[in-house]
């Protein structure tokens, strides 16, 4: 590592925040200095998320959502993640192919990363890298999951507004409500609104919106019971009288011709005005500085706890005296553990 | 958990007008199954373009695949800008049809060892991991 470099990285030198993300990535020694050392302004960016479904659409979206924040005059940094193959530990990295209008941009940062066997739909240092970046001095920081469908919760603790894309293809709202979609999303997108079914999946996430929300469909007539229509607004059971609440807005956008981008703009401002009028911001990055800290921890110890030749040469004979029928690995582990926290 | 083991990152890109992008998936494929973190930027990319998403990918080689006949603009231009860039650490390298005396040029202009038709992918990928490994002895 080169010494001089958090003095370029300061001074807004683009290789130094490349090298930096990669130290980072790679976790080489020394990173953890490093990043104390580049972090210590907290962070200022204004970070959205973008998960969904291979083949939705989140990079070509990304790179229209990109543009309309350089219209604003925000310069962006863009990390898009995309899986390690398990068998060679190599990866295809293909988002920056939807990004091209994008590419010389001097004030947009894209950066991919292979997931490298982390299976939340991000990287294991991903976060890290977010982090890195906003010290870099991004206003607007974008980022994209791996895309493999149901697991893809980790971006919560990444991002500030979470967008979830799905397309007509992508299936009915069950498979959004089975994959844990449901609860992670501030935005839903139905891209590719051209295509047919894209109407009616819109329909059903906000059906299935208001079922979770814990209202009565109160603008759909009733089949069994009262019909809301008929009722007295007065009479009607308490709806989101609530205005801490954020609505959940679902928008149709077709990546293609740009429709429904705007309103995507749009619905990201607002949540982030709901983020910063409600304290959830300061919620949000509070559990998001809470875990990092634990992440941190958790690494050393892991590290720590098998660096000691003691523990090493203790947890052989421990195996070896299961092999003999005197303990079993519940027992060896309670003793290593003894060993460690004496 | 620190990894020693830092991955080989390439970015492989399609310099100029052509559109015979085969050559360049089939390479992207074989460097991912060796191992390689590859970045794969699509067509028609200009000298400007590979050079933006090579420093900000960091990576360690840009490969590129040019069957246009234009290696002799192509390959010197995108090594200059890199120079200019400060990622004179970066090997450039690639293949196509060129003919073998422009690879000697070529050579002689800093760029790394191309490729004509008929490649092994595995002697391209040797290729890469032993220029690494020079590199990261150094």
């Amino acid at each position: 590592m080169s010494t001089d470099l958090p003095t370029r990285f300061r001074d807004g030198k683009v290789p130094a925040l490349a090298r930096a993300i990669s130290i980072t990535e790679d976790q080489r020694d020394g990173f953890e200095e490093l990043l104390h050392e580049l972090l210590r302004a907290g962070p200022q960016a204004k970070r959205v998320g973008l998960t969904g479904p291979p083949g939705a659409g989140k990079s070509s979206l990304l790179a229209l959502v990109a543009n309309a924040y350089r219209a604003l005059d925000e310069r962006v940094g863009i990390v898009a993640v995309d899986p390690t193959s398990p068998y060679s530990g190599g990866a295809l990295l293909g988002d920056r192919i939807r990004m091209n209008d994008l590419a010389t941009d001097p004030g947009i940062f894209i950066r991919s990363m292979a997931s490298r066997g982390s299976l939340g739909g991000l990287a294991t240092t991903t976060k890290e890298v977010l982090d890195v970046m906003d010290a870099f001095g991004f206003e607007r920081i974008l980022v994209e999951t791996v895309g493999v469908g149901q697991t893809e919760l980790e971006i919560t603790a990444a991002a500030d507004t979470v967008v979830v894309v799905l397309v007509p293809e992508s299936g009915d709202a069950v498979q959004a409500m089975k994959a844990g979609l449901m609860e992670i999303a501030d935005i839903f997108v139905v891209n590719k609104a051209d295509r047919p079914g894209a109407g009616r999946l819109a329909k059903e996430i906000r059906q299935a919106l208001h079922l979770r929300a814990g209202e009565a469909l109160h603008d759909v007539p009733a089949h069994h019971g009262v019909d809301l229509q008929n009722v007295p607004l007065e009479l009607r059971p308490e709806s989101s009288g609530d205005s801490e609440r954020w609505e959940i807005p679902v928008l149709e956008t077709n990546a293609l011709d740009g429709a429904g981008i705007p309103d995507l703009v749009a619905a990201i401002g607002d949540h982030r005005a709901w983020l910063e009028g409600s304290g959830e911001l300061a919620a949000r990055r509070r559990h998001r500085t809470r875990g990092r800290v634990q992440d941190v921890v958790q690494r050393e110890m892991r590290r720590v706890a098998w660096a000691s030749d003691e523990v090493r040469r203790s947890l052989d004979e421990g195996v070896r005296g299961i092999e003999r029928g005197e303990g079993t690995p519940y027992s060896v582990a309670r003793d290593l553990l003894a060993l460690l926290l004496r | 958990m620190t990894d020693p083991q830092r991955r080989i990152r390439v970015l492989v890109a399609k310099p100029g007008l052509d559109g015979h992008d085969r050559g360049a998936k089939v390479i992207a494929s074989s460097f991912r199954d060796a191992g390689f973190e590859v970045i794969y930027t699509g067509l028609h990319q200009t000298p400007e373009m590979i050079v933006s998403a090579a420093v900000q990918e960091d990576v360690d080689v840009v490969a590129m695949s040019v069957l246009s006949g234009a290696h002799m603009t192509l390959f010197p231009r995108v090594r200059v800008l890199l120079d200019e860039a400060g990622a004179d650490h970066v090997l450039v390298t690639g293949g196509g049809i060129i003919p073998e005396s422009d690879m000697e040029a070529l050579e002689a202009l800093g760029i790394g060892r191309l490729f004509g038709p008929g490649t092994r992918t595995t002697d391209a990928i040797a290729y890469v991991k032993d220029w690494i490994a020079h590199q990261r002895t150094q």
